[in-house]
Order: C-alpha cells, then structure tokens, then sequence
C-alpha cells in the first residue's frame, strides 16, 4: 500500500508538469506564434479604436441599428464577464412576459412595420448572453427601419446586410447569419461618409 | 426535422465512424505495447516515468491491486485540486485576484473532475484564476478521463485473458493513455480550436470600447446613452482545457457557459470538431474492444446499439426543438424554418448554431458523460428534456464516458446475457467464458448504485426547507431542475438545468456524494468481475450459448437499459418533463 502512496504521488507530480505546465504552456506559445489575432480575443480595430472582440456581441438600442438579440447577462446588455442566459423554461410567464415585452419594444420604434412577424431568434435570449450573430430574417425585419432612421436608401442597407452575412460552414454545418457589430460598425461607416462628404478608406 | 438539420446528422455520422475506426485501433496497439508512429519520440519519457515511479513495465496487477491502484490515485488527485482551489489566492497567475471558493463549494468541484462528472456550481472566468484552471481542473481534465479509459482496457484483458487472473499494469496503461493517446489529440485539438477564435493566453482580461462608443454624434440620442461603451473581454488559457474538456468526456467550461460561449465554441468548425471529439473516443473504445478482444463483430454490435440509441434521440430532439413552442406563436413569433433563419425553439440557444447543431450536441454531450452545453437545456421543450434527461437515466452505455460508457455497457451485456439464457435454458456465458452469481451480483450493483444514489439525493432533497427559493423555474421544470441535477451528479454527467442554484453546502456535498458513488460503484464492480473472468478460461463452446453478436442479442440489449433506467426513472420523468409536455399542449387541463 506504501508502495501505491508513493506511486501515485510520483504520477500526480509528473502529470502536473506534463499536462499542467507543459501542455498548455506549449499551446499557448504556439497559439501565439501562429494566431496571434485569435488567441488574444481576435479584437477589431478600425481607425485607430478597438470597436470590440469579433466574437462577443454588443448591446445596440433605438431605430437607427440593427439590434442584436436579447441578452440577460445581469445588469448590462453584453457584459463579458456575465456571460448567462434565462433558464427558463416554455411555461414559465416570467419568459412569455419578457418575449411580449421585447415585441413591444421593436414594434413600437418608429419605421417599423407592425404587421411584420417577428423572427423568433430576435425576441428569445441566447445561450451565452453575447451571441454576435442575427438570423437574416431578423436582419431583413430591421432593414426598412434602419434605413428611414438614417435616411439611406433601402437597397445600401440590403447590400451592407449581404455584405455582413455568413453562410453555412462547406455549405452544411452550422447556421446562416448576419453579424450584427459589423454591420452597425458599417452603416456608421457610412453614414459619417454621407454626411461629411468624404469617403471612409 | 429540416432536410438540412438530417444532412448535418448523417455526414456528421459518416465523419464519427471515419475517425473512431482509425483511432480505435490505433488504441488497441498503445494498450498492447505494439510499436506506433510516435514510439521513437514518446519511448524515452515512457521509461523515464517508469523509473521515477520505480514500476516494472512488465509486471502484470491482479484485481486488488488494480483496485487500490485507481482509488490511492483518485484521493490523491481530489486532494491536490482541493488544496490548490483554497491556496489559489496566494499562488501566481492569478491576474484577477480571485479569492479562493468556500470550502463546501471546493470539495464538490474537486469529486466531480475527478469523477469525470465536472459538474460547475461556478462561472470558470470570475472563480478560478488561471493557475487552477490549468494544473488544477486541466490536469484533471486528463487523468479522470485516462482513469476511465484504463478500467476499460483491464476489462477487456480479463475478458481474454486465460486464467491468470491478470489484469495488465495499472501504471503502464495510465502513462500510455497520456503520452500516446489523450496529449496529442488534444494539442491538435486546441490548435484548430485557437486558429478559429477560441482563447489562448495568460494576459489578463482586456477592456475594449464598443462599437457606439465611435457612433456618429448626431445619433448619440437618448436610446444610445444607457448602453456601455466599454466591454470586457474575458481571456485565458481556454483552447487547451477545451480540447481535453471534449476529448475526455469531462464537459466543464473554461467560461460559465461553456461551449455555448462565443470565446470557447466561437464558429460552425469549433463545434462540429467539438461534437465529433465529444463522441470521438468513446465510439473508437468499441474498435479496440474489438481488436484486443480478437472479436470485431462483437465490437461492432456494441457500437450499433449505441449508434442506435443516439440517432435516435437526436431525431426526436431536433424535430421537437424545431416545432417551437406554441406559446410563442400565439405572440406573432415566426419560428417556422427557413433560408433566412433557423427558426424553432431559440431560447436559450446561439444563432450561430440553430436547431439542428444545439440538439445534436444536447444529446451528445448527455448520453456520454460530457456534460459540456453550446445551448441551455433548462429552456428546451419538455419531450426534449424528457429525452434528454433519459440520455443520462439509462447509466451510461450509450458512449458513456470515456472508457466508462463501454464498460457500463459490457456490465448490462452480462445482465442480458443473463436473462436471455435463463430464458432458453443455457449456461450464462460471455465469449467462451461461463459466469454466475457472483458476476451477476456485482453486475447489477454496479448498475443499480447510482440510480438509487440519485433518487436518494433528490428525495431528501425535497424534504428541505425552502427549496424553491433556489430554483429559477416553478411547477414541473421547478422539479426537473432537482431532477436534472441528481441525474447529472450520478450517471457523472455534468450538464444542468442552469436555473438551479445549487451552490450550498447542501447540494454541494449532497451531488459530490452522489457523483462518488455514481462513478466508483460500476467501477469497482467491473474490476471485480475483470478479476473473476480473468481467472477462467475460455471453456464453453460458443454454439452452446447465447449468442451475442446478432440483431436480436443488439434488441435485447437495448431494451436491458431501457427498462432498468425507465422503471426506475419513469415516476419522476411523470412528475416533470411529462406533466410539463401535458401542460404546454393542454393548458387547461388541470
């Protein structure tokens, strides 16, 4: 049984410097020689400002951005460090008052079609709180909006939306989506363009 | 089920079995200390570790020793995580300054990594500073997965073995399952992992401004002002943990909500990968059994019951999540599928991943002992958690855990072969070798401890005080969250029903309890009876027994584990997701 004690202590001591120390100390060195951009939280820059990590949504509000779905990570929309979802379940009427509430909200702003429905991934909270991506629908429900709000032409809007949108991985795995921060990021882009009158590079 | 949701199950199978062959044998040879590719590099540490653990590569251990071999470690590797969790405030890489846990809380985390459970009562990102994820909850990440791989391959010498009562050296099999098998998948794992977008770094978390912090002025108006302008963004040594988190069927998250979270699953590629590496080992542990156990068929027959049980469940699953609930369609919600949106039930799930891939990994992660999310289970419909939760009930034969899963099944395997000889007037044996009571017994312990661990947890759980107050749901999904937790906790699986807040004293060492029984009991069960068959010899003529290679041995199998997890599960299946599924679709009746 000594023996076994003893054994077992030399093999903790071993696999901590293999797979504690090592393994991720190699991985990390790599990572960094090989995708820095990723490994760092593949952050954008655009014109000299960080506008955000490619992968975490943002929170964007009133009629003139495309709004990103529900998130309910605690107190502030898209908080990177409360990364959660609801938990509930399909009866629960704190759920279908949130979803009615979330329908009001996007109904009620100004250009927006009321009759329209609404697609389900732009009233329902996602898994992570920080989900970066809209379905197309959910883009294509926002579009007329976003365009009247910025008094540009529907089909730039229809464009800049093409533009930002994701197809299936190999045309078969995952889902097909709109990346909503670079495309608020755009239409700003844009817009300033527009108003300036001088072009964004 | 959409056409394309069905095209991503069967490519994704057809890449399962393409993968699992190679590896499996691949296994079969590391076990038999046969030379593979990476003998040259790797032979040197091998026999470096050897010496300073002072082992005889060659010198077999019986069942005793083999026993006290995996429970010596197991206490050694929960005392090490534990001491590190409480002394984390004073060691380094802890960019955060991260308090240690409460003692409660750290006890429970230290069980369930090393009973492959890895059960979270925690958010990875603001509990546990670097150091602890990486050479506390990394580290055994490997070696509960290694320990539930090594039992396996035990079991399978002693199926073959010829009377010698040897089980092979604990030790040996344990430095291989590292070196040659765990470490460089996971290393090419986390490399796909890191080109993709998953983190991987020790710089401390990094605040950036968001988008409309650069908006232009004129639209800087009252709907712009109450949102941040700043976000965090949570970094670490997450793609390293993550390869060996999937790999090994260990399933706990480097960020709080796991695969779900954009930095650990960020695209498409991530979670194919991730699903495929979820089952990966699992499916190729029945190619080793195979070869080791010079029985192909045999090995194909248990891969076909688990590929059955699985496809299944993810078509039930990924037809009921894409149906949507009808209690939003009533608002004017569209969820109907389409090519511009994935449509179905998206609470709780990422847009990235829709239907089809949520529910595929729902399943997956659930019938093997992973436990890892990329979407919410506390907000799937009730048929889906109803499935789900059976995924786990059924102990573990589907995939299971590494090594685990196969071993539960061999368990069930004797049972049935019990029963359907009995039926038939035969002796009770398993290829060539005879068994009786004393197998039997050990058998049906090893299947029956955890189920009855979980119903013992979960019924005195009910007795206490104030018991809603920690649970996010009321009525039946109040009770499925209960449920779903004691599951997870004994069939070592992992996952949740997130609402639960289940981090007290009591549910805390309660579930570690759980887990400990859940994982040693069929563990030492299957060691015992390595130890009984490794004493017997091949002598019944196989035309004198059951067979245990045919469709109808596959059906009877299959129903073995359904009927044990049904019956004892089914009461409290009624109390939630059924009266739940009741509920949704007939509002008024009760």
């Amino acid at each position: 049984m000594r023996l076994i004690i003893q054994r077992s202590l030399v093999f903790m001591a071993l696999l901590i410097l293999l797979t504690g120390v090592a393994y991720p100390l190699a991985i990390t060195g790599m990572a960094q020689v090989l995708f820095p951009h990723q490994a760092n939280g593949s952050i954008m820059e655009d014109q000299g400002h960080q506008i955000g990590a490619y992968h975490l949504g943002q929170a964007f509000a009133g009629p003139a951005y495309f709004w990103s779905r529900p998130s309910l990570t605690g107190d502030t929309p898209y908080d990177g460090l409360n990364s959660d979802a609801s938990n509930l379940g399909p009866l629960e009427p704190g759920l279908i008052e949130e979803v009615q509430a979330r329908i009001h909200a996007l109904r009620g702003l100004e250009g927006q079609n009321p009759e329209r429905p609404l697609p389900v991934d732009l009233v329902t909270a996602s898994a992570s709180g920080l989900d970066p991506h809209i379905s197309r629908a959910a883009a294509l429900y926002q579009a007329e909006r976003v365009a009247m709000a910025r008094n540009m032409p529907l089909e730039t809007i229809h464009d800049l939306i093409e533009t930002h949108a994701q197809g299936r991985w190999l045309g078969l795995f995952g889902e097909r989506t709109v990346h909503v921060v670079s495309l608020n990021r755009a239409l700003d882009h844009r817009y300033m363009g527009g108003v300036t009158g001088v072009s964004t590079p | 089920m959409t056409m394309i949701a069905l095209a991503q199950l069967l490519i994704f199978t057809g890449l399962l079995l393409l993968l699992a062959w190679p590896l499996g044998l691949y296994m079969a040879r590391v076990f038999s200390g046969e030379r593979v590719l990476l003998t040259p590099l790797l032979k040197p540490v091998e026999q470096a570790a050897y010496r300073l653990m002072g082992i005889d590569p060659d010198q077999p251990q019986g069942w005793k020793s083999w026993s006290a071999s995996l429970l010596v470690m197991s206490l050694v590797a929960i005392g090490f995580l534990f001491l590190l969790q409480m002394l984390q405030g004073w060691l380094p890489a802890n960019p955060e300054n991260l308090p240690p846990p409460a003692v409660h809380s750290a006890i429970n985390v230290a069980v369930s990594f090393i009973t492959n459970t890895n059960w979270q009562n925690y958010s990875g990102e603001v509990t546990y500073s670097y150091l602890t994820q990486m050479m506390g909850l990394g580290v055994l990440n490997f070696l509960s997965a290694a320990l539930g791989i090594v039992v396996l391959i035990a079991l399978i010498r002693a199926i073959t073995a010829h009377g010698t009562g040897h089980l092979g050296n604990f030790w040996v099999d344990l430095v291989r399952c590292h070196l040659y098998v765990l470490l460089p998948l996971a290393t090419l794992l986390a490399l796909v992992l890191i080109s993709q977008g998953v983190v991987q770094t020790f710089s401390p978390y990094t605040k950036v401004d968001t988008v409309i912090a650069h908006a232009p002025a004129d639209l800087q108006t009252g709907h712009l002002e109450t949102l941040p302008t700043q976000q965090t963004i949570p970094l670490g040594p997450a793609a390293s943990q993550i390869a060996i988190k999937q790999l090994g069927t260990n399933g706990g998250g480097f960020f709080g909500t796991n695969s779900a979270h954009p930095l650990e699953n960020p695209t498409a590629l991530t979670n194919l990968l991730q699903t495929l590496a979820i089952l990966l080992i699992p499916a190729a542990l029945t190619f080793t059994f195979g070869r080791m156990s010079r029985n192909p068929g045999q090995g194909w027959l248990f891969l076909g019951v688990m590929l059955t049980f699985w496809f299944t469940a993810v078509a039930i699953v990924t037809a009921t999540e894409q149906m949507g609930s009808p209690r939003l369609e009533v608002l004017g919600v569209d969820q109907i599928a389409s090519s511009e949106q994935p449509g179905g039930n998206m609470e709780g799930k990422e847009a990235r991943l829709g239907i089809g891939q949520s529910s595929l990994w729902a399943v997956s992660a659930t019938v093997t002992s992973n436990g890892s999310v990329n979407s919410m289970h506390a907000s799937y419909l009730p048929i889906s958690t109803a499935v789900i939760m059976s995924g786990m009930q059924i102990g573990g034969p589907v995939f299971g855990a590494v090594g685990g899963g196969l071993q539960n099944l061999l368990l069930f395997t004797l049972l049935a072969v019990f029963l359907a000889s009995l039926m038939v007037g035969r002796t009770p044996s398993f290829m060539g070798k005879p068994f009786g009571m004393a197998e039997i017994r050990l058998a049906t312990l090893g299947i029956l401890l955890p189920g009855a661990a979980v119903l013992l947890g979960i019924t005195s759980s009910l007795l206490m005080p104030g018991l809603t107050d920690h649970m996010t749901n009321g009525g039946p999904r109040g009770f499925s969250e209960l449920l779903y937790a004691y599951s997870s906790a004994g069939f070592t699986n992992g996952s949740a029903f997130a609402g639960l807040n289940a981090d007290t004293p009591w549910f805390n060492l309660s579930l570690a309890m759980v887990m400990l029984i859940g994982r040693f009991a069929p563990m030492l069960a299957a060691l015992a009876i390595a130890g009984y068959l490794a004493q017997k010899s091949a002598t019944v003529d196989e035309r004198n027994s059951v067979r245990t290679t045919t469709p109808l041995f596959a059906l009877l199998l299959i129903l073995t584990f359904i009927v044990i997890g049904g019956l004892g599960f089914l009461p409290a299946q009624i109390a939630g997701p059924i009266l739940e599924a009741v509920l949704l679709a007939h509002p008024e009746a009760f």
